[in-house]
């Protein structure tokens, strides 16, 4: 049961990922309790960088539509505003217009024309090499500075955006929000902190709901989060009865996906977590309290792009003679040779790289594996990036019939070396992206940062 | 002995970021988590020989009494998603930490 909404708190019900599923019930129960928002990411770097390089979404389409028409009926049901952040998944334009697409067909079947804000965080190639060559791109966790010449060879680049700039877009009273690439946070933040709540709780608060029920026991299987935002502290609680907020995992979870648990930083200054206080007022709901913010001198924005690699064959097989497993490492190197050499004038190494991921010895953790004793089979997946499909595709069909027959001291087995599951053996997987940016932007005023347009 | 396995109750790793992957140790008891810190088994050092890298590599590695926790961070060798790399989400790469010894006898 949901206590009802107090005059003096700010409750904010969260969905962690549009399109991942959760309980209707619910969300039925947290608007009859009463709330001032509902908010939804719907985009994470974590599936990888192909979303952001291809313009595809990482969750169905099927899947979203789901979600979006619960959440799009109970705000206007509840008359609270939707915001929903990085949208499709990775939050360039191209995910932005898919999204609205799928909230235009939910909105004629309600036969409901709502007023929706729409936050592009889309940046051109000319913006970005403009603010390198400015020298207000800052290296961050990559290690290595940005240059003109990587931003001039990636697809696609977003900004994650910050609370700030939702706030011109807020001050029309929008029924639904919808922002690009989007700090996790934001959703959450921009209105609270509009009508004036201190920072380092409101963030801190964003922070914990941001994964829906993740900071609630039992976390799996995604449900939505409910939080209070009072003036000396704030409340989260899980919104379904059979799940709990424990100190233990609210405090888990602002340890979760981060490398500093106790500084939490965002693009206009960092979440001191240092004197922040975890209290079990019930079994079900946790107060926290003490985290303070404190202002960067700069306004930060992070940027993600993502370039072609190339485009990937694999083919899996498996082996099961002790005798190859024994010598797998120089029999890798064999195949290497041996494809150089055939192709030498037609393909040079240049154009493709090869990797080997060999489950049962190192598969997993490659270099970091410290138990290199491998099992009575490896699983081999050879794994081919190539130029062009083309180079991909005869580079793999060639690692394939080389390993296959490739002679070794002490072969018994003279028929061949591994097992192929299939036919045919190789298997196009399609274009490979890589992340090439992820590097902080200077920006004067974030208010203005984001494109903001109203859908018609 | 006792290892990490018998006493955290959660030890798991994830990307922070695509560039680099944060691991978590997290103790379910105050004396669990002192008893592992007092202990001193689970340090810098025994983190880096068991992943194989050098100690400029191991990225904040802290004891975190609020959180009963222990935290520390590897950058990448291949950022998430790349070609060669092997665990998108970096959610496995925390198996060999189960096996440490946290405990004497």
């Amino acid at each position: 049961m949901i206590e009802r909404k107090r005059d003096d708190e700010f409750v904010v019900v969260s969905n962690g990922m549009l399109g991942y599923g959760f309980r209707e019930s619910s969300l039925d129960a947290a608007v009859e309790a009463g709330v001032d928002l509902i908010a939804c990411d719907a985009g994470s770097s974590d599936p990888g960088p192909y979303y952001l390089g291809s313009g595809e979404p990482f969750v169905g389409d099927a899947m979203t539509l789901r979600d979006l028409r619960l959440l799009v009926r109970a705000a206007l049901r509840a008359g609270v505003p939707l915001i929903i952040g990085s949208a499709g998944g990775a939050g360039a334009d191209v995910h932005v217009d898919r999204l609205l697409g799928l909230l235009r067909r939910v909105l004629d079947e309600l036969g409901a024309e709502p007023h929706v804000a729409v936050l592009r965080s889309e940046c051109s190639r000319e913006d970005v090499t403009e603010a390198v060559l400015r020298q207000r791109v800052h290296t961050f966790e990559t290690g290595t500075p940005l240059t003109p010449g990587t931003v001039a060879e990636s697809a696609r680049i977003v900004a994650q955006i910050g609370p700030e700039s939702y706030f011109p877009a807020l001050g029309e009273k929008p029924d639904i929000v919808v922002a690009g690439r989007a700090w996790d946070v934001a959703n959450i933040a921009a209105i609270p902190l509009m009508r004036g709540h201190a920072h380092g709780l409101t963030y801190h608060m964003g922070k914990i709901l941001e994964c829906g029920s993740l900071a609630a026991r039992p976390a799996g299987g995604g449900d939505l989060i409910l939080g209070r935002l009072r003036d000396d502290h704030f409340i989260v609680e899980p919104t379904s009865p059979e799940r709990a907020c424990t100190v233990a995992s609210v405090s888990a979870h602002t340890f979760y996906e981060k490398s500093d648990p106790v500084m939490l930083a965002g693009p206009g200054g960092t979440v001191d977590l240092s004197r922040t206080r975890f209290e079990q007022i019930n079994p079900r709901r946790v107060r926290v309290s003490g985290s303070t913010f404190r202002p960067a001198d700069r306004y930060l924005l992070k940027l993600e792009g993502a370039r072609l690699a190339g485009h990937r064959a694999i083919t899996i097989g498996g082996v099961r003679d002790p005798n190859f497993i024994r010598n797998i490492d120089t029999l890798q190197q064999g195949v290497l040779d041996r494809i150089r050499e055939s192709q030498r004038g037609i393909i040079d190494p240049s154009q493709y790289s090869v990797t080997f991921h060999r489950y049962g010895l190192d598969g997993v953790m490659g270099a970091w594996e410290p138990n290199r004793i491998p099992g009575h089979e490896i699983g081999l997946v050879i794994d081919v990036v190539g130029e062009t499909a083309e180079i991909a595709e005869a580079v793999c069909g060639l690692a394939r019939s080389t390993i296959l027959h490739i002679p070794f001291d002490g072969r018994q087995a003279t028929a061949g070396n591994v097992a192929f599951p299939f036919s045919p053996a190789e298997i196009p997987a399609g274009p490979v992206y890589a992340f090439n940016i992820y590097h902080l932007m200077e920006i004067d005023d974030p208010e203005t940062f984001a494109r903001t347009e109203w859908l018609q | 002995m006792t290892r990490l396995t018998d006493i955290a109750e959660v030890i798991r790793s994830k990307n922070a970021g695509p560039f680099t992957i944060t691991f978590d140790i997290l103790f379910a008891t105050d004396a669990d988590f002192e008893a592992v810190r007092s202990a001193g088994l689970i340090n810098r050092a025994t983190v880096c020989r068991l992943y194989g890298v050098s100690d400029n590599e191991l990225l904040g590695f802290d004891y975190y009494p609020f959180a009963r926790a222990i935290k520390f961070s590897l950058r990448r060798p291949v950022a998430s998603g790349g070609p060669g790399d092997a665990d998108v989400y970096g959610a496995q790469q925390h198996a060999p930490l189960l096996d440490l010894p946290a405990l004497p006898e």
